[in-house]
C-alpha cells in the first residue's frame, strides 16, 4: 500500500536499481563496455602481434602479383604469370557462384523428384527413395566429396587412353571433355529470336489468364511456350546460317585440349552438393505436400477436376508455402557447404583465396574477412530473393 | 401343389473373398502393379536393385579381405577389409598411447552411462543426472583425457580418431546450448542495444560456412591475444566451434521461446517474478522441452561438421582414415576406408534422428489430420 500512495502522490519516483527503464539503460552501457574494451584489447594485441612478425596490412596485397594456377576459370582468362591476387579472388567468386547455382539447380530437380517418389503409392519405389534420403543426409556431406573424388574419380583412366563416347566425349582423369559450341558472326540474331520469344511467352500467358478468367476456356501455355521457344531458336538458326561451330578437344602430347572441359575436383563437388542437399530437399517437399491437408484433394476431386490439374493447381501452391523456407535454408546450405572444394582442391574461393592467397600473401585478417564478407553478403542475397518469393505466394488474407 | 417356394431362413456363410483381393498377392498388386505407369516404375526399380545389390554384396562381404598386413595381401578381388583391421585401434584412439587408452574407455562409459538416461523418458533422478553431466562430468572428463592428479598427462597432439571426434562433438555441445540459450534470451530482450549484439552475433556465424570460421581459429585467433600466448590447436577449434554452434543452437531456442503463450509471461509477471525467475522457472522449463528435437538435430549437424577440422590439420575420426588410405601399404583402399568411417557416421546420426522423431511424436499432441 505504501509504494501506491508514493506514486499518488507523484513523489519520489523508484530507486535506481529499481526502476526496469533506468536498469536497462545500466545493463547495456556494461555491455557496450565490456564490448568496447574486448575489441580495444584485441585491436591492441593485433596491432602489436602485427609489428612484430613484420606482416603488413591493409588491401594494397589485392594488387601484388599471385604467380600460381587456378584449376579452372571458366569466365575470365587467368594468366598465371600477370594475375593478382584481386583476380584469384574474382576468379575464386566466379568459382563458387557457378557452383552454387548449378549445385541449387540440380538438387532442387533431384530433391522434387525423390520427395515425390517418396510419396509415392508404389511400395518399392517409395522405400527405395526414403533409403536414399536416410543413407545421403546420416553421412557428412565432407566424406560424401572425398568419397566421390577420390574412390569414384579417382581411378579414372588415365590421359593417354580416355574413355569416349562417339569420339566427341572423352572421359580421363583430367576430367571430361566435350564440344565447345563457339559462337561465330551474327550470332545475335539468336539472341534477339530468343528474346522475342520469351516477351510473347509473357504476353500469351497474360491473354491466356484473361482469356480463363473471362470465358473459362484453358490455353495449353506450357506447350506452346516450348513451341515458340524452340520455333523461334530454330528459325533465327537457319536464317543466319548456323553462327555457331562446335569446338572439338584434339589430342596433343600434354593430352585433350581445346573445347569444353568439366574438371573433376568441379564434378565431385556438384555432384556431392547436389545429392547431399537433395536428400533434405526431398524431405522439405514431403512434408510440404503432406501439410496439405486431404480435405484439399478431396474438395477438389468432388468439383471433378482432374488429379494432375488438383495437384498442380490446387496441392502445389499451399504446399509452397511450407517448402520455401526451409528450402532457403538448404540454397544457403549448399552455397557455404561448397566452402569443401577446399578438401578436394576445388577452385573456388576458400580453396584458391583464403587458401593459397593467404599463404602466399600472409595477410589472414584481411583475407578471412573478405571471405566472410563474401558469404555473408550472399547469404544475405539468397535469403532476400527467397523472402520476396515467399511473399509472392504467401496467402493474402484480407 | 406343392410349395415351391423356398425363404431362406438363415444367411448363407461369407464367401471367403477373392484369392486376387487378400494376402501377398493382393498387397503386391496394389502396391506394385496397380497400373501400368506403377508397373513400370517397380520394373525399373527392381532392375535398378538388381544391378546394385548383388555386385555391392559380393564387394563388401562374399569376396572380402579380412586377413593381411598390407594391400598386396588382400588378393580376392573384394573390399580390402584387413586395413580396418589392422588400423582400428588408430581410429578409435589416433596416437594416443595405447598403455592410457582405458582413461578414454572409461570417460566416454561415463558419458553415456549419465548422458543416454537422461534423454530417455521416464527415469528419475534426471536433475541430479543433468548436474552430473553439465557440472561435475567436465574436469572428471578433463583429467581422464588430458591427465593430471597422478594420470600422465596425454598431449592434445596425440589425441585423434573418433576419440577426438567425439570430444569435439560433445564439449561443442554441453558449451554451445547454455550460450545458445543466452543469445535466444538477448535477442528476445526489450534492450535495443543488447538485442541488437545478439542478432548481428547470430546472423554473422550463421552466415559464414564453417570453414571460414575454422580457419579463423587457426590462423586469426593467435593474432587477437598478447603476444607469445600459444594456446592449444584443439582448444581453439573447440572456441570456435562451440561459437558457431551457439549461433543455431540461439535460432533453435529463438524458436521454442516464441512458441510460449504470451500468457505464461503475463502470469509470471503477475506473480511478482523477476526476469531471471521468469526465465528460469516458466519459460525456458517448457521452451527447451518443445524444442529437444530442434537441440538433436542440431546436434546431429555439429556431429556430422567435426569432419571439417580435417581441413585445419587434426586428425579426426574421418581424417585419421584418409590418413591410413594413403599410406604407403594401403594404397588403393579409399573406397574401403570411407565406406567403413560411412557407416559409422551413419550409425551415430540415424539413431540420433531416430531419437529425435521419437521425441517429435511423443511431444506432438495436436490432432491434424
Amino acid at each position: 500500500m505504501a509504494a501506491s500512495s508514493e506514486t499518488e502522490g507523484g513523489a519520489p519516483s523508484p530507486s535506481l536499481w529499481n526502476d526496469p527503464k533506468k536498469r536497462a539503460i545500466i545493463y547495456q552501457a556494461i555491455v557496450v563496455l565490456i564490448l568496447v574494451s574486448f575489441a580495444a584489447y584485441m585491436i591492441n594485441n593485433t596491432a602489436d602481434n602485427l609489428e612484430k612478425r613484420g606482416i603488413a596490412s591493409g588491401f594494397g596485397f589485392l594488387h601484388a602479383q599471385a604467380g600460381f594456377d587456378v584449376g579452372m576459370s571458366p569466365f575470365l582468362t587467368y594468366d598465371a604469370s600477370k594475375a593478382t591476387h584481386g583476380t584469384v579472388l574474382l576468379v575464386g567468386i566466379l568459382n563458387t557462384l557457378l557452383v552454387a547455382v548449378t549445385g541449387i539447380v540440380i538438387a532442387t530437380v533431384l530433391g522434387f523428384a525423390i520427395g515425390i517418389l517418396r510419396l509415392s503409392p508404389n511400395w518399392l519405389v517409395s522405400r527405395m527413395a526414403y533409403c536414399y534420403v536416410e543413407i545421403l543426409r546420416n553421412i557428412p556431406l565432407l566424406l560424401q566429396l572425398l568419397f566421390w573424388y577420390f574412390a569414384v574419380l579417382g581411378p579414372l583412366p588415365s590421359k593417354r587412353d580416355s574413355l569416349s563416347l562417339f569420339d566427341t566425349f572423352f572421359l580421363n582423369i583430367e576430367g571430361l571433355f566435350g564440344p565447345l559450341p563457339v559462337p561465330q558472326d551474327g550470332f545475335w540474331i539468336i539472341l534477339v529470336a530468343i528474346a522475342i520469344a520469351i516477351a510473347g511467352i509473357t504476353f500469351m500467358k497474360r491473354w491466356a489468364k484473361k482469356r480463363q478468367d473471362e470465358t473459362g476456356k484453358p490455353f495449353p501455355v506450357f506447350f506452346a511456350s516450348i513451341g515458340l521457344l524452340v520455333g523461334f531458336t530454330a528459325i533465327a538458326t537457319v536464317a543466319a546460317g548456323f553462327p555457331l561451330e562446335l569446338e572439338h578437344p584434339k589430342q596433343n602430347r600434354f593430352g585433350l585440349r581445346g573445347g569444353m572441359i568439366i574438371l573433376p575436383e568441379f564434378a565431385a563437388l556438384v555432384l556431392g552438393l547436389s545429392l547431399y542437399t537433395a536428400a533434405f530437399i526431398a524431405e522439405i517437399v514431403r512434408s510440404g505436400i503432406q501439410a496439405i491437408s486431404r480435405g484439399q484433394t478431396e474438395a477438389a476431386y468432388a468439383l471433378g477436376v482432374r488429379p494432375t490439374i488438383t495437384m498442380r493447381l490446387v496441392v502445389i501452391p499451399q504446399a509452397l508455402r511450407v517448402i520455401v523456407p526451409p528450402l532457403t535454408s538448404q540454397y544457403l546450405n549448399l552455397t557455404k557447404n561448397s566452402s569443401l572444394a577446399v578438401a578436394i582442391g576445388g577452385a573456388e574461393i576458400v580453396a584458391v583465396f583464403a587458401g593459397t592467397s593467404l599463404n602466399q600473401a600472409g595477410q589472414a585478417i584481411e583475407i578471412i574477412a573478405i571471405t566472410m564478407g563474401f558469404y555473408l553478403t550472399v547469404s544475405l542475397l539468397i535469403s532476400m530473393f527467397m523472402n520476396w518469393y515467399n511473399r509472392r505466394i504467401a496467402l493474402v488474407q484480407s | 401343389m406343392a410349395d415351391i417356394s423356398f425363404v431362406r431362413t438363415k444367411s448363407h456363410p461369407d464367401l471367403p473373398p477373392p484369392k486376387s483381393e487378400v494376402g501377398i498377392i493382393a498387397w503386391v498388386r496394389q502396391n506394385l502393379f496397380s497400373g501400368w505407369l506403377n508397373t513400370l516404375l517397380t520394373l525399373s526399380a527392381i532392375y535398378v536393385l538388381y544391378k546394385i545389390l548383388p555386385p555391392l554384396l559380393d564387394w563388401a562381404f562374399f569376396s572380402a579381405d579380412l586377413q593381411g598386413k598390407t594391400y598386396k595381401d588382400c588378393t580376392s578381388g573384394g573390399a580390402c577389409w584387413a586395413m580396418v583391421r589392422v588400423r582400428i585401434d588408430q581410429f578409435m584412439y589416433g596416437f594416443y598411447p595405447e598403455a592410457e587408452r582405458w582413461r578414454v574407455n572409461i570417460g566416454f562409459l561415463l558419458l553415456f552411462g549419465t548422458g543416454i538416461p537422461l534423454l530417455i523418458n521416464g527415469i528419475p533422478g534426471k536433475k541430479y543426472l543433468a548436474i552430473f553431466v553439465f557440472l561435475i562430468y567436465p574436469p572428471i572428463a578433463f583429467l581422464l583425457f588430458y591427465g593430471g592428479l597422478g594420470l600422465t598427462v596425454v598431449d592434445t597432439a596425440q589425441w585423434g580418431g573418433l576419440m577426438l571426434t567425439m570430444v569435439l562433438a560433445t564439449i561443442t555441445i554441453l558449451v554451445s546450448l547454455p550460450l545458445g540459450v543466452l543469445f535466444a534470451l538477448g535477442r528476445r530482450s526489450n534492450m535495443p542495444i543488447v538485442r541488437m549484439v545478439c542478432v548481428c552475433f547470430i546472423e554473422l556465424w550463421r552466415g559464414v560456412p564453417l570453414i571460414t570460421v575454422l580457419f579463423m581459429g587457426s590462423v586469426m585467433l593467435p593474432l587477437f591475444l598478447p603476444a607469445g600466448t600459444n594456446f592449444d590447436k584443439i582448444l581453439r577449434t573447440l572456441i570456435v566451434m562451440a561459437f558457431f554452434a551457439a549461433a543455431y543452437m540461439a535460432e533453435v531456442v529463438r524458436g521454442g521461446l516464441q512458441a510460449i503463450p504470451k500468457g505464461q509471461f503475463e502470469a509470471a509477471q503477475a506473480m511478482g517474478l523477476n526476469y531471471w525467475k521468469l526465465m528460469g522457472l516458466i519459460v525456458l522449463p517448457q521452451a527447451l522441452k518443445i524444442v529437444i528435437p530442434g537441440i538433436v538435430n542440431t546436434f546431429i549437424g555439429l556431429f556430422k561438421d567435426t569432419t571439417l577440422v580435417l581441413v585445419i590439420g587434426l586428425f579426426d575420426f574421418l581424417s585419421i582414415i584418409q590418413a591410413a588410405t594413403t599410406h604407403k601399404n594401403w594404397l588403393g583402399t579409399s573406397t574401403e576406408g570411407y565406406v567403413f568411417a560411412a557407416c559409422v557416421y551413419w550409425i551415430f546420426c540415424f539413431g540420433m534422428s531416430r531419437y529425435s522423431i521419437t521425441l517429435e511424436r511423443r511431444l506432438d499432441t495436436s490432432h491434424r489430420n
